[in-house]
């Protein structure tokens, strides 16, 4: 089977020896030890282990290695910049938008591919782009909150 | 493996915490050995008021000089480095337990939360707790806590008033300081600890601060560690990792309850780095990766014995019989005055029977597990709410004596009573054991579906009678198989009994958030809304013409009051309902308006209000947090959950066949909550669920005239039912 050497992961061009066929899930948590994505399901259907592929909302855990190529992957572990939380970090924060918090770094990492698509989402939008994400502890209200959160902030800075 | 799986395939499993059967409890740790591991400093412990009753009855022996009480609840050092640390057996899992903990002993101590570390449910560090459920963390370890601070903070107050010579009277405490009210003068706690290895035991009741006064506690902390879970860095059970580690997988049985008849694994074994483990019915294999050990069970050839088995429509016909026959056998769990001539009596009856469906916990981390053997000793690292029940479970499996086995619980991604076992420990452990390497497993979702353990369904009849004037009278309550929590009514009945009835389960089945209380509460709530239309009178005002119970008359009228019962009626299109009553010492009341969609004929949820009061307020933010949760997740068993089985199979075992609540079902969520600073602190993660479906599907009757009496209510897709089904 053709093997994957190189994985953009945050940045950073990591060697890997992977299966092209690994789904990208595995390959993040086990060889790369970045275990913020979560398992969830395993076909897409929670979104624990949504991360961005080129800015784009991915469910890692059927996306196999082998399709990433060369594109920039982003997980949680890459969201913040140094000491800095994404603004989205820290409205989860804020609203504490979390319980058991496993769904919590797929939600963050949902909710930054939304507001790059749409910057000004309306509840509507949020809960129809959110909705492949399962908080089931039902903290549902508190993510959406976060999200208008932060979209209201940079709405107020860019008039 | 033989002896494990026995308790395990158990096909009838009870409620496991009402079992209550604490194992026996063996406690090494010297006072030497703690100050070695903690630093010098005072040392405080609790003795917990159920181990106590043990002890009175003379199960365990009195300890020596050296050792410490055998019968802690918890306990808490203050470091001369200042920093506190406190042991408890509890568990997080989302409940917010490590922030409301902390400031309860912050409050107490007069200490910063920053300074406070807590450590849980580790069964070599923290003291023997029976687990984390039964909304149970906050009446009762939160208070001994407090009262292990207040017992450390009296030392300290007299350590410095002995230091100074002055009048303890004339000293407070605050920020971790103690100061002379006169002179101001203050000295920090680690200073008065300097080189000194104190130890106290609390027995006594110490004086608490009332919560009318309490500080720290009784406001919103944010999660304490809040921001190792926004980062992805905090490691929960299935992240554990160990050099050298392998990843297990088991192969399950064909169907529930099957034996092995014959296995060739002699592909699986030929392929490098792989561990094949046969061991009775136990089936497994360890491999460097997911995928190797996915490709290793994949190469094995099993044949599976099996016996037929129920399906859901014939569980459910098998409850009606039961019902129909009454089962005179069964003790009643509550019975006054009497019934059958109260009903015979009276003015107006009526006889309903609600049914609840089989759902899954499905907390989104499934059961996971880390193995490690050292010699005959066993570290499992693994995500439980009975630390100390799966180190029980591991212990028996293995034939080690406890003493050999350390459980620690990583903070884990939820559970909500789905989380009592040790399956994948024991799992783990087994596998570890035969490849000789710590062994990580982590069940897939389909496994979790299958081969955790259900909410009970169950059947409820209910016979009741009232005078013309919607006095209740009568009340024969039936549960067949659901459960016993919450089966008494708190209404004034003088004629009551409630029974409980054993019904063989053709699924493993166990706690769930609020145990039996949902479906009694929905029965109850339904059957209530049902007699009100009979007496023809409004919802609250039947409910509270019948109830005496002041607090929860309080949630009932406020909840109204925040909701605008009564403001406007059903046109047909809208519908109001409401449901409520009391579990687990709090109070709910929930009030639901539905719209229903008529050329779809399915309907919306359009806004709830719930109204909670469980004593004392600790964190209110928390508090908000779980009352909203424990509404959204009640959504899900109220609306469309059910799991489908068939002959020893379930059918939906996976998110995309299993419908779970998400964004686009959730409703404005508006909640009251009532802050009893008179009354001791009680927990949240259940109570607040038991109102939700029996206020929507009274909400639905109110809106359409169909009366839905089956959870769940619309698991077609929202539509309702012909009329002709319903």
């Amino acid at each position: 089977m053709p093997k994957v050497t190189t994985l953009n992961v945050n940045g950073t061009v990591h060697n890997i020896d992977s299966d092209e066929s690994v789904p990208l899930l595995s390959v993040l948590r086990d060889e790369l030890d970045l275990t913020g994505s979560k398992y969830g399901c395993g076909e897409g259907q929670c979104g624990a282990c949504t991360v961005l592929v080129e800015g784009v909302a991915r469910r890692s855990c059927l996306l196999p290695v082998g399709s990433v190529g060369h594109k920039q992957v982003t997980t949680i572990e890459g969201l913040a910049k140094g000491e800095q939380l994404h603004p989205l970090q820290s409205a989860f924060l804020e609203e504490e938008a979390m319980q058991c918090a496993y769904c919590t770094s797929g939600m963050i990492m949902s909710a930054v591919a939304l507001l790059h698509a749409n910057p000004d989402p309306s509840e509507a939008d949020i809960a129809r782009f959110m909705q492949g994400n399962v908080c089931r502890c039902g903290t549902h209200p508190r993510i959406a909150a976060a999200i208008r959160r932060v979209a209201q902030v940079s709405r107020g800075a860019q008039p | 493996m033989k002896n494990a799986p026995a308790k395990a395939a158990m096909p009838f499993e009870p409620e496991r915490y009402e079992l209550n059967a604490a194992p026996a409890y063996h406690f090494a740790a010297s006072r030497r050995e703690f100050f070695k591991l903690l630093g010098s400093g005072l040392l405080v412990v609790s003795v917990s008021p159920q181990a106590s009753v043990a002890q009175e009855s003379g199960s365990s022996k009195r300890p020596k000089a050296h050792e410490l009480p055998s019968d802690i609840g918890a306990w808490l050092h203050i470091g001369e480095d200042g920093k506190v640390t406190v042991f408890t057996g509890k568990a997080e899992m989302g409940q917010n337990i490590r922030t409301s903990l902390t400031q309860a002993v912050a409050e107490e101590l007069h200490v910063p939360i920053v300074s406070i570390e807590m450590v849980m449910g580790d069964t070599q560090l923290t003291p023997f707790d029976m687990g984390t459920f039964g909304s149970r963390t906050t009446p009762i370890m939160n208070l001994q806590l407090r009262k292990v601070a207040a017992a450390a903070l009296t030392n300290l107050l007299e350590m410095a008033a002995a230091q100074w010579q002055v009048n303890r009277e004339s000293l407070e405490a605050a920020e971790g300081k103690i100061t002379h009210k006169e002179n101001k003068r203050s000295i920090a706690y680690p200073e008065l600890l300097k080189g000194r290895q104190l130890t106290q035991t609390v027995r006594v009741v110490e004086t608490l601060t009332p919560p009318a006064r309490w500080t720290a506690a009784g406001r919103s902390a944010p999660k304490i560690d809040g921001r190792d879970f926004v980062t992805g860095k905090h490691r929960y059970p299935s992240d554990q990792k160990l050099p050298g580690m392998l990843h297990g997988k088991i192969l399950r049985q064909a169907t529930f309850n099957a034996t092995l008849a014959s296995a060739d694994t002699s592909l699986a074994e030929k392929m490098p780095g792989v561990t094949v483990v046969r061991d009775g019915d136990f089936l497994g294999v360890a491999a460097g990766d997911t995928a190797s050990a996915g490709r290793a069970i994949a190469a094995i050839k099993a044949e599976w014995k099996s016996s037929p088995q129920l399906s859901n429509a014939d569980f459910f016909q098998s409850l009606q019989k039961a019902a129909g026959e009454k089962q005179p056998g069964s003790e009643a769990s509550y019975e006054t005055g009497s019934v059958e001539k109260a009903l015979a009596g009276a003015e107006q009856r009526l006889l309903q029977s609600y049914t609840v469906a089989y759902i899954a916990h499905a907390p989104l981390e499934p059961r996971a597990a880390l193995a490690q053997w050292s010699g005959d000793n066993l570290t499992v690292w693994t995500g439980s709410q009975r630390p100390f029940g799966v180190r029980t479970e591991l212990a028996e499996a293995f034939r080690i004596p406890e003493s050999q086995v350390r459980v620690i619980l990583p903070d884990t991604g939820s559970a909500y009573g789905g989380k009592h076992t040790g399956e994948a420990a024991i799992e783990a452990a087994r596998l570890a054991r035969a490849a000789k390497r710590p062994v990580k497993l982590v069940w897939t979702r389909e496994e979790e579906f299958s081969w955790a353990y259900f909410r009970p369904g169950g059947l409820v009849q209910i016979a009741s009678g009232m005078s013309k004037d919607g006095k209740l009278t009568a009340w024969d309550f039936h549960n067949y198989n659901s459960g016993e929590a919450g089966i008494r009514s708190y209404y004034n009945i003088p004629n009551q009994r409630c029974v409980f009835h054993e019904v063989e389960s053709p699924l493993r089945q166990g706690s769930y958030r609020g145990l039996a209380a949902t479906a009694n509460h929905f029965a109850r709530e339904v059957h209530m809304d049902e007699l009100a239309r009979v007496a023809n009178m409004d919802a609250l005002e039947f409910r509270l013409k019948n109830l005496d119970n002041e607090r929860l008359r309080a949630v009932f009228t406020a909840g109204a009051e925040k909701f605008g019962w009564g403001k406007a009626k059903a046109d047909g299109e809208r519908g109001f309902g409401m449901g409520g009553g009391f579990e687990k010492l709090g109070n709910v009341a929930t009030f639901v308006e539905v719209a229903v969609d008529r050329e779809s004929n399915t309907v919306r949820i359009v806004r709830m209000v719930t109204a909670f009061e469980c004593g004392a307020i600790v964190n209110p933010g928390g508090l908000r947090n779980q009352i909203e949760g424990a509404n959204i997740m009640g959504l899900g068993g109220a609306l469309f959950e059910a799991v489908q089985f068939e002959n020893g199979r379930i059918l939906n075992g996976r998110f995309s066949k299993y419908r779970l609540p998400r964004f686009t079902d959730v409703p404005p969520i508006e909640t009251v909550m009532l802050d009893r600073k008179d009354l001791p602190p009680a927990g949240a993660g259940e109570a607040p669920i038991v109102g939700v479906a029996p206020a929507i599907g009274n909400a639905i009757f109110d809106a359409t005239r169909v009366r839905l009496r089956s959870l769940p209510l619309l698991p077609n897709n929202m539509q309702l039912p012909s009329p002709s089904a319903a």
